[in-house]
């Protein structure tokens, strides 16, 4: 056995789940909830998103019919809610391989009880995402010219733009993080299986099980393909916002053309998407009683996590300013002092500034950081602030830029308002079948970091810290 | 060991021959040791069936190392290659495009990196999922472990040691013999079954009646 898989000592040994947590009471817990019907709550959640959903295909088929002047883009704000949207939602998807790649690279074995929550977001969130590029083009119907398929203009697309090198990172990014998620719900689903009582559970998540048997010869090949699809999915995610950064990075716009725009991206989309996993958490924890297995503690070190982003972008926020100044084009520094700190549009910068650099900072205090409502108010104002960040970079930079008689202003018309509060009930309502059919946690991983899964559990103890009553096997053995 | 029988047991016991032993334990660190037995006794063609991976277990059954990194590797670098050709073809030979002033050769590499790096990620990633399947032999329709009735529990809380009656070594009072020590909570002959169905569990607990 090489030294990946060797059992790795907590820093701390405080159990990573509640009290009286066992095999079993995990399997109950998670399965349960796709075993029930569907609290009350959930059918009003779902109703609501679904609604939503429903203005969202309205706005995008009015889109179609009219023509892109359905939304409050202008010269000069060419591009406004719809790439603000899509860099917000690609960002919150990023929490989600953060901690179902990285977090497992490094170990950290607490997040077992978010990842497949996580990973769930980070699928939907990009294909809310990637809605945007496709339908701002104008005409949709073209959208293949992005593709390098042949077309009857017999012209390749252009390798040299970032905008397709977007086209190639997300693309990626969505199916490899799909790909990831299905692999870990493999052994879930064999769970669901084995439960079934009826016939078409029996089926379907039968086939989903591709047959699986929890072997330890295929285990051993699972693991493996786990730490390398972890091991892409690190560089992926980083590359994935990196490009995204191109897109304004590699223009010549004052507050877009700057180098530090690739770190400060990822930072930002890692403290979005945990942000976004903190209130999905909070709600769902409590209304299907997860409580002993997404503890205070996993809460606790997201928050950490937060402040820590948080404050990675308030530094990216004032070493753009520092560049601006240090730089010494006036264009530059114009746009960061009259357009953002001033300005028609100085609002936006300060709600910014607000949400994102100085709400986090509350979790530098362990009663704040341990409490409920605080989290969930900071996670949501997180949200709004993120929204907000891309909104900054991409209006304030275009709407006042080089020559005063191009000048412009920005207003959202009532389409842009509902294709973006459309694409957050599309979010939902996947998520709400999510929760309803899938195993929101990962039954196994969870199980598997149980103290009783390491096999010197009971050698270490003699015996003495034996949990279990049921086992006479062991104390027979030895 | 407890003690259970089924009524059809013994209906195929006259002509057919078992397609494993299924023995059933309460805790990782058993399995261990049974694993641990069969290795140093000899068997090759056994498996164990646990609720999650138990770290050890492959040294304790001797396997080797997975293969997956074999399969992976080349096929990431088909990724990388496929992204250069492409690009080559499509914007430096067959239209090619000056953008930038950015020369229309292999000069211009640096503006390639982006998405030949994207496909090595996606070619891997692919390799590395549908590599995994295909080792471990997967999606599988059928195999005779399922026809018992205990085994559905591998994925909530029990931990199974499975012997394929084709083992070199496959010596039914043998094996019993062998975890016996190990207090397995059961221990049944499991029969394949050609229709798949659901009536060819057969548990022999005696060591006269399994012979």
């Amino acid at each position: 056995m090489s030294s990946w898989n060797l059992p790795i000592k907590e820093l701390d040994e405080t159990p990573l789940v509640g009290e009286g947590t066992t095999f079993r009471s995990i399997t109950e817990t998670v399965c349960r909830v796709t075993e029930h019907k569907a609290p009350r709550a959930w059918w009003v959640a779902f109703l609501i998103a679904i609604s939503f959903t429903g203005i969202m295909t309205l706005s995008i088929g009015y889109l179609f019919w009219t023509g892109v002047g359905v939304w409050g883009n202008n010269a000069p704000v060419y591009w406004a809610w719809d790439i603000t949207n899509f860099v917000w939602w690609i960002g919150i998807g990023h929490a989600g391989t953060l901690i179902s790649a990285v977090l497992f690279l490094f170990r950290q074995k607490w997040r077992t009880a978010i990842n497949r929550f996580s990973e769930a977001m980070t699928i939907f969130a990009v294909i809310c995402a990637l809605i945007f590029p496709g339908i701002h083009v104008g005409r949709a119907w073209y959208a293949y010219y992005m593709l390098p398929i042949p077309n009857e203009m017999a012209i390749w697309p252009n390798f040299k733009s970032p905008l397709l090198w977007d086209v190639f990172a997300v693309s990626t990014y969505f199916t490899v993080s799909t790909m990831f998620w299905l692999v870990g719900l493999i052994p879930d689903f064999a769970t669901l299986r084995d439960r079934a009582t009826t016939k078409i559970r029996r089926v379907v998540y039968g086939a989903l099980a591709v047959g699986w048997r929890g072997s330890n010869r295929h285990w051993q090949n699972y693991e493996r393909a786990y730490l390398l699809l972890a091991a892409l999915s690190t560089p992926l995610v980083l590359s994935v916002h990196s490009v995204v950064s191109f897109d304004f990075a590699t223009s010549l716009m004052p507050g877009w053309h700057t180098t530090i725009f690739p770190p400060y991206f990822v930072a930002g989309a890692v403290f979005s998407g945990f942000a976004m996993v903190m209130t999905l958490m909070l709600i769902t924890r409590a209304v299907y009683g997860m409580r002993s297995l997404v503890t205070l503690k996993h809460l606790e070190l997201m928050n950490k996590i937060i402040l820590t982003t948080g404050s990675l972008v308030g530094y990216a926020y004032a070493m753009e300013f520092f560049i601006a100044w240090y730089g010494g084009n006036d264009y530059e520094r114009f746009l960061f002092v009259e357009n953002r700190l001033k300005g028609p549009m100085a609002w936006s910068y300060w709600i910014m500034i607000g949400c994102n650099v100085l709400s986090p900072q509350v979790f530098w205090f362990k009663k704040l950081r341990t409490s409920i409502p605080v989290m969930f108010v900071v996670s949501i104002l997180v949200n709004i602030g993120m929204w907000f960040e891309r909104f900054v970079i991409i209006v304030t930079s275009l709407y006042r830029d080089f020559v005063p008689s191009s000048w412009g202003s920005f207003r959202p018309t009532l389409v842009d308002i509902f294709t973006y509060a459309g694409t957050l009930g599309l979010f939902f309502t996947a998520f709400l079948l999510f929760i309803r059919w899938i195993p929101m946690i990962a039954i196994a991983e969870v199980k598997g970091v149980l103290p009783e899964a390491d096999p010197h559990h009971h050698d270490d103890s003699h015996g003495a810290h034996d949990t279990h009553s049921h086992q006479p096997a062991t104390v027979g053995a030895e | 060991m407890t003690t259970s029988t089924t009524s059809n047991a013994g209906e195929h016991q006259s002509g057919e021959a078992p397609a494993l032993l299924l023995a059933e334990f309460d805790t990782p660190a058993v399995l261990v040791r049974a694993a641990e037995a069969l290795r140093d006794a000899g068997y090759k063609q056994f498996d164990t069936h646990s609720p999650f991976p138990i770290h050890g277990m492959d040294a304790a059954m001797g396997l080797g190392d997975s293969k997956l990194g074999w399969i992976v590797f080349p096929i990431g670098l088909l990724g990388t290659t496929i992204g250069f050709s492409m690009i080559h073809w499509m914007n430096n030979i067959d239209y090619p495009l000056i953008i930038g002033g950015k020369p229309a050769s292999v000069a211009s590499l640096p503006s390639m990196i982006p998405v030949m790096f994207e496909l090595t990620i996606l070619l891997s990633a692919f390799a590395a999922v549908f590599g995994m399947l295909h080792l471990n032999r997967l999606p599988r329709h059928h195999h005779p472990i399922f026809n018992s009735e205990r085994f559905s529990s591998f994925s909530n809380d029990k931990f199974f040691i499975s012997v394929e009656a084709t083992d070199a070594k496959w010596n039914e009072g043998a094996i019993r013999a062998l975890l016996a020590p190990l207090h397995p909570t059961h221990v049944e002959l499991v029969f394949d079954d050609e229709e798949g169905g659901d009536d060819a569990v057969h548990s022999t607990l005696s060591e006269g009646h399994a012979s």
